[in-house]
């Protein structure tokens, strides 16, 4: 089987896999990292996004093979080493972003990749970039308003609860 | 998914040698080719990965004004670099979501040549040519039905060249489940002429409307359509809508298009 590497939240990572190993499975099996979650496996719902060298993909459209000598970032490595949560995540936490927390993964990533492109999204802009993030218990509100919060933008102005 | 093998060339010349081996296939940004392979819709024995080619990425202007487009260049690449062309560019940002414009690449949509794709109506109403391993193919060559191209086995798109209009518009009724194109409709006003080509409706995939095209080569406003329309007859009908339902959008969707472009 051939082997590959990449650079996993900063650590140098490396494994066999075949072709068909997807970077999700390389992520969740190979590498014990299951805070990537699969939702749908049909590249529909988002659960699975990771950043391939600071783009957002979803991790189970993604041959693990492709990821050679990437840096590849997931919700794993956005924490800070002493658990203090990132400000996106604080903030989810914050505005009760999640329910089940199953799509919050993804959630994350797909803003953090937002917020590297687009420092003040409006709360169209951050409704648009999460079209291929599906959420099946909050309604997206309070994630909307949690990513803007993130962003240190006013939330009073989006509707209440 | 079956077993297969993958291979990453770096160059142009190592991915056309391993493309001729028995039953290998060219993988672009995967965004439709690994669903496929999940669902055992296809089965390579060999994939050979094209995203390790630098010289297939990239945006340039050719000498004749031509927007010239990697075959392997991203949607979010073109959406981002395409500002010469900009309802290129708009329509490459509105491809799927970030994720998939992150992966997915012109060269794997054209020849996937899926019939509501957006890349084969702008190709189709730029008259555009498609420059593959092996030759240049006119846009009004390239697209051979659903799923079907004028593509040969291992031959690989390297590049797009549009021509650049003077005005043009996409415009995209969404089937917001899977993001594509219900009707799609993109319209281009050249020098010689206007072009008009619908991706979505068809079960034949992209097609040029001449009548409309004629039309709005005379006059090109919106009400220069007034009275044309289409039959549902031949149009791909669904859950998602009928043949006359699509048909009717298509002129609804040209129309705006038209008063986009202004
Ligand atoms: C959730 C989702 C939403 C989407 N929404 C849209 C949408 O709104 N509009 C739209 O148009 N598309 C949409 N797509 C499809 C997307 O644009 C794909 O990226 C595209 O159709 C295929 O490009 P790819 O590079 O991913 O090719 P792949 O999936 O890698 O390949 C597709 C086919 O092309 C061949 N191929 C790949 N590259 C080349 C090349 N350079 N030369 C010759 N053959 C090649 C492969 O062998 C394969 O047969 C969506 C996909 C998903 C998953
Ligand atoms: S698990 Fe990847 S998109 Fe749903
Ligand atoms: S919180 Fe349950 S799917 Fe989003």
């Amino acid at each position: 089987m051939p082997e590959v590497s990449m650079t996993v939240n900063g650590k140098p990572a490396k494994g066999q896999i075949e072709g068909r190993t997807l970077l999700v499975d390389f992520l969740r099996d190979t590498l014990g990292l299951t805070g990537t979650h699969v939702g749908c496996d049909t590249s529909q719902c988002g659960a699975c996004v990771v950043h391939v060298d600071g783009r957002a993909v979803k991790a189970c459209t993604m041959f693990a093979a492709e990821a050679e000598g990437a840096e590849v970032r997931t919700i794993e490595g956005m924490a800070e080493p002493d658990g203090t949560l990132h400000p996106i995540q604080q903030a989810f936490q914050d505005h009760h972003g999640l329910q089940c927390g199953f799509c919050t993964p993804g959630m994350v990533m797909s803003a953090a990749a937002l917020l590297a492109e687009n420092p003040t999204p409006s709360e169209a802009e951050i409704r648009d970039y999460l079209e291929g993030n599906i959420c099946r218990c909050t309604g997206y509100h309070n994630i909307v308003k949690a990513i803007l919060a993130a962003s240190g933008q006013d939330v009073s102005r989006i509707a209440a609860e | 998914m079956y077993a297969f093998e993958i291979d990453r060339p770096m160059t142009l010349a190592d991915a056309v040698k391993a493309l001729g081996a028995e039953e290998a296939q060219a993988l672009g940004g995967g965004q439709t080719l690994i669903p496929a392979l999940k669902a055992r819709l296809a089965a390579p024995a060999r994939l050979v990965s094209l995203s390790g080619i630098a010289g297939l990425k990239g945006i340039c202007t050719a000498d004749d004004g031509a927007l010239c487009i990697g075959g392997g260049t991203t949607h979010a690449e073109v959406a981002a670099g395409a500002g010469a062309y900009p309802a290129l560019a708009a329509l490459a940002a509105n491809i799927g979501d970030p994720a998939v414009r992150n992966r997915g690449t012109i060269g794997g949509s054209l020849a996937n040549n899926d019939p509501s794709a957006c890349y084969p109506a702008a190709v189709l109403g730029s008259g555009a040519t498609v420059v593959t391993t092996n030759r240049k193919i006119a846009a009004d060559d390239f697209f051979e039905g659903m799923f079907t191209t004028a593509l040969e086995d291992g031959e690989i798109i390297t590049e797009v060249r549009f021509p650049v209009p003077a005005a043009a518009s996409y415009q995209k009724f969404e089937q917001p489940a899977s993001r594509f194109a219900l009707v799609g409709v993109f319209v281009a006003k050249y020098a010689e002429g206007v072009r008009v080509a619908v991706t979505g409706a068809s079960e034949e995939g992209v097609f040029r409307w001449s009548e409309a095209e004629a039309a709005l080569t005379a006059r090109f406003t919106p009400d220069a359509l007034e009275g044309l329309s289409l039959s549902g007859e031949g149009m791909i009908s669904d859950l998602h809508g009928s043949g006359a339902y699509r048909a009717h959008l298509v002129g609804v969707m040209t129309r705006r298009a038209v008063a986009a472009a202004g």
